[in-house]
């Protein structure tokens, strides 16, 4: 048995090594192994000048560390060329970006924007705005109540006006994928753009955007192991090349009058100021640390664990699972409620038992109205979780009825 | 462990059987306190004649602690002055910041049961919402 519960990669992750939390929020983020730690600081304690101006060795090796990151996402997510990859801070910014550049230099009045009604707030709140400011109309393609987009609702959702199609690749609430290839060649057949959020998937599952063939693509580094503050977007050269620049300023121009400025090539056009080259040699070394595990080994372990917990809530009296009744249809996302009782006195509870997990509402508004819930809570799982954990998690669900007072 | 203790018998009692949780229809001093971030939220209605509340009820939708606490309070406070009622929610929020002193804390009765929250960053704009709308109830208007 004990082999079983046995996890080889939990070392590598200080945090978890020092510390007793089961940390189930890695939905939320995730922990950093310590080569991504040791990284960061090789940056600064080896390589540190302000890179791309600098025409010294040190910046020079600051810039080589910058663009073989770059170079090492463009592998990770298997990209034609480095210079379809833009460094951002995170998700948020990146589809930001789009809406900024894109959406407002294209999109104009009677065009429509088509949305998922289980986006997070970040790839809806950007396209509201695109939407007010240009006088196009924002559209939503439903899903049913267990999260699955059928083809009547892509029928419903898609028309002959649909411009620009903002979807998450896998649900933040969830865990369930949507059907992207489908998506994809209906915004093909009326000309359409896809920004795919693969804030949720590319963590856990391979990721390549000449085989989803969508035109954006965006996901945090702090996700998937990396530091905080580093996130990528992927776009097609030849649409990212006609796009305007986002935010102005310094390392973004070829040359600067008093009247105008020649944008930098692509992507540095959309890489405006000092840039954050440690998050990004943080980045490659959590893509070169999730290669050496392998995506293989993180679906089985994550599936093995979700598997685990999802059958294990279902034999729970008044615990109920939003979503599939299938563990592999939640990647490794399980969102529930408990009945009468709050889901910020659930995570309490789980807290005060050593289990880290999120409550609320998960920063998608619209998909809990259309579920009928105001909040809830959940657990997300990474490979490096333990059957340990689950198990602890599941123990102290079992009793939060009881101390809160039900049955005494 | 501090959260295990922390739901303890007063506070369930309050949040599964809420004496106050009610319409009040002839409530002349009606506020709605909501905590943006995690989405407590309580409509406090108090009916105050002569400067005393005569009756007091909240309706709402939040987690035990901000549920309970309401309760909690509307125990203590209906019957009592305006003056009064202000008076112990300053000594119940000085108790939720640990700057109360211990001969003050015998006048909040069962809202002792809340005093833990003050290791509990986290929970303390639930345990405070429905004693913040009361104050800001009480001493906006002179009902």
């Amino acid at each position: 048995m004990k082999q079983r519960t046995e996890n080889p990669h939990r070392k590598d992750f200080p945090l978890l090594a020092a510390n007793d939390v089961a940390y189930l929020d890695n939905a939320a983020t995730s922990q950093r192994p310590a080569c991504v730690l040791e990284a960061e600081r090789e940056l600064y304690e080896k390589h540190n000048a302000n890179p791309m101006r600098g025409l010294y060795a040190l910046s020079v090796e600051a810039t080589e560390c910058y663009e073989k990151a770059r170079e090492t996402v463009r592998r990770f997510i298997h990209a034609a060329s480095a210079k379809e990859i833009v460094f951002t801070r995170n998700t948020t910014e990146s589809v930001n970006l789009v809406a900024y550049s894109y959406g407002f230099s294209k999109l104009k009045p009677g065009d429509e924007i088509l949305v998922g009604i289980m986006e997070h707030h970040s790839n809806l709140l950007p396209w509201q705005m695109v939407a007010r400011q240009t006088g196009a109309s924002l559209k939503f393609l439903e899903c049913d109540p267990d999260g699955s987009v059928t083809e009547d609702h892509l029928q419903q959702a898609f028309s002959e006006r649909t411009r620009l199609v903002a979807i998450t690749h896998v649900s933040n609430v969830l865990g369930r994928e949507n059907p992207i290839s489908r998506i994809v060649a209906m915004a093909r057949e009326r000309g359409a753009v896809v920004v795919l959020d693969a804030a949720q998937s590319a963590p856990h599952k391979r990721i390549d955007v000449q085989a989803l063939d969508v035109d954006f693509l965006a996901f945090s580094g702090h996700k998937l192991l990396g530091p905080m503050g580093i996130g990528v977007l992927y776009g097609k050269k030849e649409l990212l090349e006609e796009m305007p620049p986002f935010l102005t300023g310094g390392e973004m121009i070829d040359s600067v009058t008093r009247e105008g400025a020649v944008w930098a090539a692509v992507p540095h056009k959309f890489e405006a100021g000092t840039v954050n080259v440690a998050g990004a040699w943080g980045l490659q070394a959590a893509m070169g640390y999730l290669e050496s595990v392998g995506f293989q080994e993180i679906e089985r372990r994550e599936l093995l664990l979700t598997s685990m917990a999802l059958e294990g809530l279902k034999r729970i009296p008044h615990v109920h699972v939003i979503g599939s009744e299938k563990p592999e249809e939640h990647s490794g996302i399980l969102t529930f409620t408990i009945e009468g009782v709050h889901p910020h006195d659930v995570s309490a509870i789980l807290d005060a038992d050593g289990i880290a997990v999120r409550a609320g509402h998960h920063c998608a508004q619209p998909l809990l109205q259309y579920l009928g819930i105001s909040s809830a809570t959940r657990a997300s799982i990474s490979f490096y979780n333990t059957e340990e954990e689950i198990g602890r998690f599941l123990r102290s669900i079992e009793g939060i009825r009881g101390k809160m007072g039900y049955g005494r | 462990m501090a959260g295990r203790s922390f739901y303890n018998e007063i506070l369930t009692e309050h949040n599964l059987h809420p004496e106050h949780k009610h319409e009040l229809p002839d409530a002349n001093l009606v506020l709605e306190g909501v905590n943006p971030s995690c989405g407590d939220d309580i409509w406090l209605k108090l009916k105050v004649e002569d400067g005393i509340i005569q009756e007091g009820a909240f309706l709402g939708d939040g987690c035990a602690i901000s549920q309970a606490s309401a309760d909690i309070m509307l125990d203590l406070v209906v019957g009592r002055k305006r003056e009064d009622a202000l008076r112990l929610a300053g000594i119940f929020l000085r108790m939720i910041q640990g700057t109360a002193e211990k001969d003050e804390l015998e006048e909040l009765e069962e809202a002792c049961a809340l005093q833990d929250i003050s290791h509990m960053p986290a929970r303390v704009k639930c345990a405070v919402l429905g004693w913040h709308t009361m104050e800001e109830l009480l001493s906006e208007k002179n009902g």
